[in-house]
Formats: structure tokens, sequence, C-alpha cells
């Protein structure tokens, strides 16, 4: 940690703080709980001269997002930031940023989604947005908010991937709480992130970089039918494989400046593990604390966290989970009407071909920001250890913490 | 069509348009095609000024013509035509 300063920050004050870093071009968004801090820290290191942005304060999520489309269209490194409903309000943006290819960067803090109207977080947002086109992380502390803040920019504007990133804190539960992180030195994050680099595209006046420029015009986004639309999308779908390839560069290159490494997937105790639990975001913290007591106690107990959910990082949950008999998985966001909730779906999927896999149960947990105790957690590997001595899953889908 | 399209690996990223609107040739959209009776027209261009894909022009003589590239047969001119001389036909 040498050369580096730990700071107090909560996770939206550590996105913007990150963000303050980078200096990205624009700014564009609007306040909406849990992501208000970091657009109000962002406003003021504007105010107070610190970032040489030009900060867009628009009138709703949906322009916030045309805007940083209109800005990184135009070569800018555009940044916004929201949550529940602000991002439902992007919808049709997000698909817009993507289908464009244009390497924005967006912290959302976790909310669940209306209504009934309710503030604290789940991921019924982002897990909404899954099928946008956007790269996922999702962070478990505040650190890991840092982190990613800085890595998106690269990973996003690799030049194999060019996809916008979201960078997904759990609301309040990181978003307003208070930790140590430790930051870079500002030269070591503009040595890092550098310059946005630009693609080179075949456009109708010749080869130019990927962005508008008067000398060199491009139409960018046109009517694209029959003919070619399904072309573009699966240049997408190929973005997100290459994004398999170039994440663990980027990770590579962060972990040798910050000493921090990340991965698709963080396993923890998983050399014998006979149950394990699979998840997002904050709750893998208390989820890391009941392993380490359940190991204690003799059970061989573990998980994995998934960092990045998209792109679906499958063979590696084919290897981290290897042949551990009986996995949990957390899913914090319904699927109204589906077989499980989204994660639980992805993996299940992901294990189906395979010779060997795990008995796998959901656990939709957490909606609408009720909590999750350690005692809770508990409850799930002694339900994953009934299903280790059956042998066999009865119920697919449980709901935890929910009274009946 | 027997021009061949370009693969997904050979198109330009970023929905970037393969070539330029004039290239795009939307002509074979349509059903229909303008059948005007130059007899009748009363040379008034309102047709030129209606099409919305700017595929009627006048020519020299003042007649309207149809540039069979771009029109996708909408009939917004035989609608707005005061003389009524423009009539759909159906494309063979």
């Amino acid at each position: 940690m040498k050369n580096q300063i730990l700071m107090g920050l909560n996770g939206d004050e550590a996105v913007a703080y990150a963000t303050k870093q980078v200096n990205p071009d624009v700014v564009a968004a609007y306040p909406i709980t849990p992501q208000t801090i970091i657009v109000e820290r962002f406003s003021e290191y504007v105010a107070d001269g610190e970032v040489d942005t030009e900060f867009v304060a628009v009138e709703s999520e949906h322009s916030a997002l045309s805007s940083c489309i209109g800005a990184a269209a135009a070569g800018a490194r555009a940044f916004t930031a929201t949550a529940a409903n602000g991002l439902a309000l992007m919808w049709e943006m997000t698909y817009i940023a993507s289908g464009m290819r244009l390497p924005i960067v967006m912290a959302i803090a976790n909310r669940a989604l209306s209504g009934p109207i309710n503030i604290p977080t789940d991921h019924s947002d982002s897990m909404g947005a899954r099928d946008s086109g956007w790269i996922q992380i999702y962070c478990e502390n505040s650190q890991e908010v840092y982190d990613a803040s800085l890595a998106a920019w690269r990973i996003g504007e690799h030049l194999d991937v060019q996809l916008p990133v979201m960078v997904c804190l759990d609301g309040f539960t990181l978003s307003h709480t208070m930790e140590n992180v430790y930051t870079l030195p500002d030269e070591k994050v503009r040595d890092f992130v550098s310059e946005r680099k630009f693609i080179k595209v075949e456009g109708h006046m010749g080869e130019t970089e990927l962005r508008l420029n008067p000398e060199c015009p491009l139409t960018m986004g046109p009517l694209d039918l029959q003919d070619y639309y399904f072309e573009h999308k699966l240049q997408q779908i190929d973005a997100m494989k290459q994004a398999l390839k170039a994440i663990p560069e980027i990770d590579a290159e962060y972990a040798k400046i910050s000493g921090r490494s990340y991965d698709f997937l963080h396993p923890y105790r998983m050399e014998d593990t006979e149950v394990a639990i699979l998840g997002l975001g904050s709750t893998m913290g208390t989820v890391r604390y009941v392993v380490d007591q359940l190991r204690e106690e003799g059970v061989k107990a573990g998980l994995v966290k998934m960092r990045v959910f998209r792109p679906f990082p499958v063979e590696e949950l084919i290897k981290t989970v290897g042949n551990v008999p009986v996995l949990g998985v957390l899913d914090k966001a319904a699927s109204f009407g589906a077989p499980g909730g989204p994660l639980y779906e992805e993996v299940k999927t992901t294990f189906y071909d395979q010779p060997e896999k795990p008995m796998v149960v959901d656990y939709i947990y957490g909606l609408g920001g009720r909590d999750t105790s350690p005692q809770m957690i508990r409850g799930i590997y002694e339900n994953l250890m009934g299903v280790l001595e059956r042998g066999s899953v009865s119920d697919r889908v449980c709901f935890v913490g929910v009274r009946q | 069509m027997s021009e061949r399209f370009p693969g997904w690996r050979e198109l330009p990223k970023g929905a970037v348009s393969p070539k330029s609107s004039i290239e795009y040739k939307t002509g074979d959209w349509g059903v229909e095609k303008p059948g005007i009776d130059l007899g009748r027209c009363t040379q008034c261009t309102l047709c030129h000024f209606f099409c919305p894909e700017g595929a009627i022009t006048i020519s020299e003589d003042g007649h309207p013509e149809v540039g069979m590239d771009y029109c996708k047969g909408c009939g917004v001119c035989a609608e707005e035509c005061p003389v009524k001389c423009i009539e759909m036909v159906r494309k063979r």
C-alpha cells in the first residue's frame, strides 16, 4: 500500500473520488437516492475547479444518459450514475449506448424498483438491465467500488471491447456506509487510465476513428433493418466474449499499480468444500463471516463471490465451483414468473451440460432492503447441508427472510 | 437482390452505416409506385415538396419524375396531388 492514501469514504464518495481522479470530459446526471452523493460530491469537484469536466445538470435520467451518449460519440469520456427508477427511465438509452459501442461508465447504487416505492437496496434495477449490453461489475465494499470505478474505463475502452460499463454498489449498505479505502495518487490514476482510445472504422468517407468528427463524418446508429441489424448484434455478442479476455488483462495491470488483485470470481475456502454459496455484492462479506464460523465448527463451507456478471464467466465458474456437491445461489432480485432468480438461472444453464454438476438451490433474499443477517446465511448453509444429506433438492427456489 | 452483404466480422463496429444514404437504395421496399398522368399534371410541384424521401424531382420541362431507387411507394404524392393525376399502382 506504499504511496496510497487511506481515506474514509462511503461507496458513493469512493465513486466520486475515483471519477475525480479520472477527470472525465463530461458528467451528466440527475440525483436519485441512494446515488445522489456521487453527483453531489462530483459537482463540488467541478465547482472547486478540481476537474476539467463539463457538468451537465439534466432534467431526467433519460437525458443524463442521452447526454453521455452524445458526448461519448463525439469522443469524450462520459460518466453518469443512477439507481432504480432512474435506471428504468434510462431504459431505451442503455441499449443505444451499447449498440453504438460507447464506453460510458455508469455507477448504479442498487436500489429496489418501485412500486410500491422503496429506496433501500436490492438488485432489481441492474438485473433488469442485464440484457442491455453493458458490462456489469458488482462490488462487495467501498474499496472494490473505488477500484472498479477506475478499472471500468479501461475495460470498456479496450479496443476489442468498446462497451459501456456499470459499476454496481449496493445502495446504503455500501453507498452510505463509510469504510477505509486505499486510494492511488492522482498521477498513478492518470497513467493507468491515460487517454481514451478509439477503434478505426470504415466510414463512407474512408477510414476514421469511431467518433464524430466534421473532417471525416460518420453516421452512427442510423436505420439498420433486416439487412444489417443482426450482424451488428453479433458484434456486440462478440465484444462481450472479447471482454472475457480483456478484463483479466486490465485487472493484472491494475494489480501492479495497486497491489489489489481482482478476478471474475473470488472463491473463499473452496478447497474441500461440501456446501457453497455463490452471490453478488455486499452480502458476500456477511457470507464470508459465516463461512469462517462454520469452518471452526467443522462444516466444510465455502463461498464464491461473483464480481463480473456481464460478461458471464461460464468457464471460470465451472472451474471455480469444481466438484462441490451442493451450491446455493443468492439472488437479490426476483424474476416474476421465471423458474428462479436471474443468477440462479444462469448458474444452472452453465452447469447443464457438465457431466459432474452441483445440486443447485436458489435463495431469493433481501428484496427492498430486507436485512440479511449472519443468522439467515447460517440458515441457508443448514438448508444446503440438508440437501447434501438427502442427495436431492426439494425446493428449487427458497425465499429467505420473508414472513410466511 | 444480388448484392453481396458483408458479414459481421467485416462490418464496421459501432453501428456505423456501412454506406451513405445515397448508396442505400430503398426503392425496393415499395409495394406500389406512383403512376403520373403527365397530360393532366399542372406542374404545381406539390408532389416534389411533399415527398418524404425527396424521390420526386422536377425535370427541365417542369414535369415531376419519380426516382425509383428511393421511392418507397408511400402514396403521399397521390394523396396531395390537387388534380389527382397521380395514381398508386401495384408493382409487378
